[in-house]
């Protein structure tokens, strides 16, 4: 399925480019295979499974589940936010009929164009008008349409909202920018080229003041998401576009919230440590679960979620444990979040690596269109760098 | 096919009530609703402004008679030159020369440049930032937060925003952001250009091209006003019923367009007459300063006269060079201030830096000079 991402639809277009496939798979692959979202162990397929996670309250582990995607689970966190508590506004461009992803479905019906509503296109203009808000007691959900589009309102966001409390000084409990969330798909999907696919996490990341999120499914956007509302720091939050209806779990019904600048173990290990975040989390299980059976080795998976502040601690805990260490995303590799992880790892745990920090990311070039399948990190870079740690 | 030219719109006239004389240009017009205690009180704040800060001269009437016709509970954004808003609503000249000399009392903790006050506990004015323009959007949120908040509770006393830029900002990205958000969701903001003639050293005409900012305003369907900026009660009448039209109708926007002239340099790092001759701004000191032609009403209206021009001039001088010689005395704020605010909590790895600071300072006790800062090193 590849359908051409423009900027102003929400449904499907006729086009002719239907008929090229960018996303198509080489004929005799075995590791290169897409990832079939109904089977991965990253996402509950059962009720039970979504109700172990340890870091629920009881009562949401009481409670029930449902099955939805990643848009629908954004979808239900915005609409309990909305509907308890009224500082809560959600606005941006598309917003009013449902979002050009859906992720706004029914809101200004149920809550009315004062706290539902479209702004004007202009990106500087409505993260901008979403600052002022914060500074006087709103909570706004300030959303942009794609990531890539996010660098009008680049200076709202460094110059200003990530420096309001430190600027504010000793009144900085009272006037700062927490309540404000950023939200914005992220990511690329095989087929949005240039403008349709950037990840800048790691822009947001070199400038303090901000939390950056990236949730990986239905149940951690949720979760992540009420938690980003109440922080007292303001969020971006990252949302995998191409998870938007291909991720689809069991989701708790009861709200609840997930911990910020805390990294989650997906799976345990103890030869290497692979550290990753979004949409690449799948394709790092797809490489694990070959490269375990081909090289009999044990490799521990972990999602950061938080991209900064991030949890450094979990990740130097674990490499102090197996003494390898694989960071995989999508973004550039040069001065990503690889590179940060990286440059921690190896000036904390020096002496205990048995190799040299890989990154597997994308290439130092654009996201072509006609080039996407080179480019992002797919099972087969992820699995040769398994091996290349273990052999070293 | 007629194309509309701009021309054939004609300038957007200026309203004026006071001739540079000190009389009321229309004799026949009712008298400005002002007391003499508040005109004195005016006068006076115009004086202290400039007396402790030239960065504003020129542009006193502006700042001191639109902050006048404010709520005391409205919101104000602000760029930098604005230091008669903060003197109107009640900064006082410590809480002036505390941020000027980033000591320990400034209440943004000594973080960011000279002038750039952080107040908004005190008068309502966020803390202000360098970058351009980026405070006019601020104000449109703002006001449709104050929007929301008249829904809930509408037996309060309803308040606007009101966002002050000079006409160099007002060519940034963000002023059209700003107040195309604010028409489209009818925010009660008010739109305050200083048109003082220059950007550093850019002069309106390569600033450009059309009427003004005044013109802008009806671009974006929102009714406007030029005024003469020099003169306060005009400023003051016009930014009274900016306010209470902004508040008509559930809320909209409305921009006010101020002509003065910045007399002084830009900032104390520029010479401003590498780009502008001595005559030109000794012709706009002479005509039309503010604080001048105020002087002559209060005269004419017996209110003032040469002795109480002294003694008050004496009095601000040495009021504001007392507290200037307190401030540079007080310490600067504790150096742990280096790594808080930036979260809400210190983050983990901030917390390492700070112990790695602290281990520098003790190796290399002489490289730096931490006895300026409340604590000292125990401070950090």
């Amino acid at each position: 399925m590849s359908r051409p991402l423009l900027r102003c639809c929400g449904s499907s277009t006729r086009t002719r480019v239907s008929s090229r496939n960018y996303a198509s798979q080489a004929p005799k692959a075995r590791l290169n295979l897409p990832t079939d979202y109904g089977k991965t162990p990253l996402l509950h397929h059962t009720s039970k499974a979504a109700l172990a996670n340890p870091e629920l309250s009881e009562d949401v582990r009481n409670g029930g589940t449902t099955r939805i995607n990643l848009f629908q689970s954004i979808n239900q966190a915005m609409a309990h936010a909305l509907r308890t508590d009224p500082k809560v506004i959600l606005f941006g461009e598309d917003v009013a009929f449902g979002g050009v992803f859906r992720c706004s479905m029914n809101l200004q019906t149920e809550f009315g164009d004062d706290r539902v509503f479209n702004t004007p296109l202009s990106e500087q203009g409505l993260v901008g008008f979403a600052i002022g808000a914060a500074l006087e007691g709103l909570k706004p959900l300030a959303e942009i349409q794609f990531a890539d589009y996010v660098y009008p309102a680049f200076d709202q966001i460094v110059n200003e909202a990530a420096k309001i409390r430190y600027r504010y000084g000793h009144n900085a409990d009272v006037y700062n920018c927490g309540g404000l969330v950023i939200r914005m798909p992220t990511g690329g999907v095989g087929h949005g080229a240039l403008y349709h696919s950037q990840s800048p996490e790691s822009l947001f990341s070199h400038v303090p003041g901000f939390r950056v999120v990236q949730p990986r499914s239905p149940s951690q956007a949720k979760g992540l998401l009420l938690a980003a509302l109440e922080s007292p720091d303001p969020v971006i939050f990252m949302e995998p576009k191409i998870l938007y209806r291909a991720a689809v779990e069991h989701v708790p019904n009861e709200p609840y919230t997930l911990p910020l600048s805390k990294a989650e173990v997906l799976k345990e290990g103890k030869d290497i440590t692979m550290v990753s975040y979004g949409t690449p989390l799948y394709v790092c299980q797809n490489a694990i679960t070959a490269a375990e059976k081909d090289f009999g080795c044990s490799v521990e998976l972990i999602d950061l979620r938080t991209i900064f502040p991030w949890d450094r601690p979990a990740i130097l805990d674990s490499v102090k444990k197996t003494g390898r260490c694989i960071v995989v995303h999508e973004s550039m590799v040069n001065q990503g979040v690889g590179a940060e992880v990286a440059a921690t790892v190896q000036e904390h745990c020096f002496l205990r690596l048995e190799a040299p920090v890989q990154r597997v990311a994308g290439l130092t070039t654009h996201t072509g269109l006609a080039y996407e399948k080179f480019h992002i990190p797919d099972v087969v870079r992820i699995y040769d760098s398994i091996k290349t740690v273990i052999e070293y | 096919m007629d194309f509309t030219k701009p021309s054939q719109l004609g300038v957007i006239p200026t309203y004026r009530v006071m001739s540079p004389e000190g009389v009321l240009e229309d004799p026949s017009r009712p008298p400005v609703g002002v007391t003499d205690e508040q005109v004195l009180e005016w006068y006076r704040n115009m004086l202290t402004g400039a007396l402790a800060s030239k960065v504003s001269a020129g542009e006193e009437a502006v700042t001191v008679g639109s902050a006048a016709a404010l709520g005391r509970d409205d919101v104000i954004t602000c760029q930098y030159r604005e230091t008669g808003v903060f003197q109107q609503r009640g900064f006082t000249l410590k809480d002036f020369m505390s941020q000027l000399m980033s000591n320990r009392n400034d209440p943004g903790r000594g973080r960011n440049m000279p002038v750039h006050y952080s107040g908004k506990n005190k008068v309502g004015a966020h803390a202000i930032a360098s970058t351009l323009g980026t405070q006019i959007p601020h104000a449109t949120g703002a006001a449709y937060a104050l929007k929301m908040e008249a829904l809930e509770n509408p037996t309060d006393p309803p308040k606007v925003a009101a966002a002050y830029f000079g006409e160099g900002a007002a060519s940034e990205g963000d002023f059209h952001g700003a107040l195309n958000v604010a028409a489209t969701r009818g925010c009660p903001v008010l739109f305050l250009c200083r048109n003082n003639g220059y950007a550093i050293s850019t002069p309106a005409s390569e600033q450009y091209r059309g009427d003004g900012i005044a013109s802008r305003g009806v671009g974006y369907g929102i009714e406007t006003l030029r005024v003469d900026g020099t003169d306060i009660f005009a400023v003051y009448e016009a930014t009274r019923e900016a306010r209470r039209k902004a508040l008509e109708d559930g809320g909209r926007p409305i921009l006010l367009e101020f002509m003065s002239y910045r007399v002084h340099h830009h900032s104390t790092s520029d010479d401003s007459l590498a780009y502008r001759t001595r005559s030109e701004v000794e012709a706009w000191k002479g005509q039309a300063y503010p604080i001048a032609r105020l002087r002559k009403w209060m005269e004419n209206n017996k209110l003032w006269d040469d002795t109480l021009e002294q003694t008050t001039r004496k009095e601000i001088r040495s009021a504001v060079l007392k507290e200037l010689v307190e401030a540079e005395k007080e310490k600067r704020p504790a150096l742990k201030h280096v790594f808080t605010d930036v979260y809400a909590e210190i983050t983990e790895e901030a917390e390492q830096q700070r112990e790695e600071l602290r281990r520098l300072l003790r190796r290399y006790p002489d490289e730096y000079d931490w006895h300026e800062y409340d604590g000292g090193i125990e401070g950090l």
